[in-house]
């Protein structure tokens, strides 16, 4: 690994050098429209949020005044958000965990060479490249109060008695399953293709080496392939982290954080309070709540692409 | 290698049930979207409590009348026009900030441009359910709430990051020689880079317009907060929000234009997908 990284790291130390007053010049010129963008709206609407937190703005008005910490001392006593907060949190681990399981299984039986890889490979990836909030629409009726094709199926297959029936998106649990199965659905692809690309960078001699010195599938396992992966795991973790932590799409669509609030996570949360209920600082106090999981994750990430240093 | 017959047979069943599985995981909420497209209503809304009634496959003879509906009933048309056309220009923005950016980032910025690459791309990590807060007060300030140019200005903030990040890769490809030896024949830096850098790049510059395009016309969050006016909708968020009328689901018809919507994007995004993914995992693949 650190051959690798002094020999990728060496031609980038030499350009630094070898670069002309008048290039280094130009290279500011080109980057400045792109820099300017992202300062006016990423990192300037991103301090606003902070600061619009601390204030009694709404939606109404541009004016406001400065309430200091109050928005926070009210939602942190709130019954809805601290269960928005635990079902985010439940989202994430539990979606995650899923997904790497399934994911690493997946990408294991994708590794070997069938007939209809290519397609099966199109159709598996189906949920990650279609919209979001469309595919999600499927899912609603699919989970349709009357019409479930899920409960039908269980009906058939004696699950359900008679008068017995499942309201997936009108009872706390069952919409938390709902949530959590439109969740995987769509992460499986993205971390499977990531885990699969991880899987045939391990170069073949690697494990012939190991075959020679009669190491065992387990061993194999924990001692080559985890190791050689972990990179590759935490990315797709990091990621699928990402992507669900701060996602509202599929909350929003299937339970609209029904019944009763009782699955809402901090995004549908913020969106409710802050726009459609116009309470602007309440609603970016929440939404400020999706920070410190992401700047653990930014860090994670830089750490990682530091120990890489290809770039 | 040197297993029985029979354990093999074995394993390859095995393998294939898992690999069915997954797939009929994937792909049942699309089976879902066809054959509700094309069902008649009094095949359609049965009541799963039924269970002499099959819902998986046609009971009555397909109809066309749910797309029928669709076109002509609907603002579906107009809501794929405002998502393409919303799609175009972000595409253009995309492009004349992040290709400038990426050559400047892969060619002229030394070591600090490692750094402050790795910074663009943290920012497509910035979530939207965290920035359409204070957006919703920049659109009201600059007077755009309810247009479709609220979009156009704000859509950059996710594309642009990744695609600069995607197309640095994709230049630091290139070999150096190229634009030197066109440098040396007299080419300025500019024009080395205009005539012959673009044209090599001209697969990465593909693969951001896809991407840029497809993120765009995907993008749920901010459609839904800036928009309001049925008929000024893009695609993402008419659908779920417009097509249903009351609490009447026209399943057919929504069904229809989830399929519609969803299986080309899907087609396209797929033939770039390895690029994409390489995007995110530069640095954790050698």
């Amino acid at each position: 690994m650190t051959t690798a990284e002094a020999t990728l790291a060496a031609p980038s130390g030499n350009t630094a050098e070898t670069l002309s007053r008048r290039d280094r010049r130009l290279g500011k010129l080109l980057l400045a429209p792109a820099l300017a963008y992202i300062f006016l709206l990423v990192a300037l609407p991103f301090l606003l949020a902070l600061f619009l937190s601390l204030t009694n703005s709404s939606a109404g008005s541009l004016d406001f005044s400065f309430v200091g910490l109050q928005n926070f001392k009210n939602v942190v006593t709130n019954a809805v958000f601290l269960r928005a907060l635990r079902n985010t949190f439940i989202f994430t681990f539990v979606s995650q965990l899923l997904v790497m399981v399934l994911g690493n299984i997946l990408a294991r039986a994708l590794l070997k060479s069938f007939r209809g890889k290519l397609l099966v490979r199109f159709l598996i990836l189906l949920p990650w490249a279609a919209p979001i909030s469309l595919a999600t629409l499927g899912w609603l009726w699919i989970f349709d109060s009357t019409f479930s094709v899920i409960n039908w199926l269980l009906k058939v297959a004696g699950w359900l008695g008679p008068g017995q029936w499942y309201y997936w998106l009108g009872d706390p649990t069952l919409g938390m399953v709902a949530i959590i199965t439109v969740h995987v659905w769509r992460l499986l692809p993205f971390s499977t293709v990531i885990l699969l690309a991880g899987l045939t960078s391990i170069p073949a001699e690697v494990h012939e080496a190991a075959d020679i010195d009669g190491a065992g599938p387990l061993a194999k396992a924990f001692q080559i392939t985890l190791p050689m992966m972990l990179p590759i795991l935490t990315v797709a973790i990091l990621f699928g982290v990402v992507f669900t932590f701060t996602d509202m799409n599929v909350v929003y669509l299937l339970t609209r954080g029904g019944p009763y609030n009782s699955t809402h996570v901090l995004a549908s949360l913020a969106y409710q309070e802050g726009v459609l209920g116009g309470d602007v600082g309440r609603g970016a106090s929440i939404a400020i709540f999706l920070l410190p999981l992401l700047v653990v994750l930014a860090v994670v990430m830089l750490r990682v692409s530091r120990r890489a240093e290809v770039v | 290698m040197r297993r029985r017959p029979v354990q093999r047979a074995m394993a390859l069943v095995g393998h294939r049930a898992l690999i069915l599985a997954f797939t009929g995981f994937a792909i049942f909420p699309f089976y879902w979207m066809v054959i509700t497209s094309f069902k008649q209503n009094s095949d359609l809304y049965v009541g799963a409590s039924n269970t002499s009634h099959n819902p998986f496959i046609f009971n009555q003879p397909p109809t066309l009348a749910h797309l029928k509906i669709l076109f002509q009933n609907t603002l579906y048309p107009t809501w794929l026009f405002n998502s393409l056309w919303v799609g175009a220009l972000v595409v253009l923005i995309t492009l004349a900030l992040a290709v400038p950016a990426a050559y400047s980032l892969a060619r002229l910025s030394g070591r600090w441009g490692e750094r402050l690459s790795i910074g663009i791309f943290l920012t497509y990590l910035v979530p939207s359910t965290l920035l359409f807060i204070p957006f919703s007060r920049l659109v009201a300030l600059l007077g755009l709430q309810n247009q479709l140019w609220a979009l156009v200005l704000i859509y950059p903030t996710f594309t642009v990051p990744f695609c600069t990040w995607l197309l640095m890769g994709f230049f630091k490809t290139l070999p150096k020689e190229v634009e030197e030896s066109a440098m040396v024949d007299g080419c300025s830096r500019l024009g080395a880079i205009w005539r012959i850098v673009l044209p090599l790049a001209v697969p990465g510059l593909l693969t951001i317009v896809i991407f840029a395009l497809t993120l765009t016309i995907q993008e749920f969050v901010y459609s839904l907060t800036f928009i309001s006016s049925v008929e000024r909708m893009t695609v993402s968020v008419g659908v779920p929000v417009a097509l249903v009328r009351g609490d009447v689901y026209y399943w057919g018809s929504l069904m229809a234009a989830c399929l519609i919507t969803s299986v080309p994007l899907a087609i396209v995004y797929n033939f770039f997908l390895d690029r994409f993914i390489a995007g995110f995992t530069i640095g954790a693949i050698k």
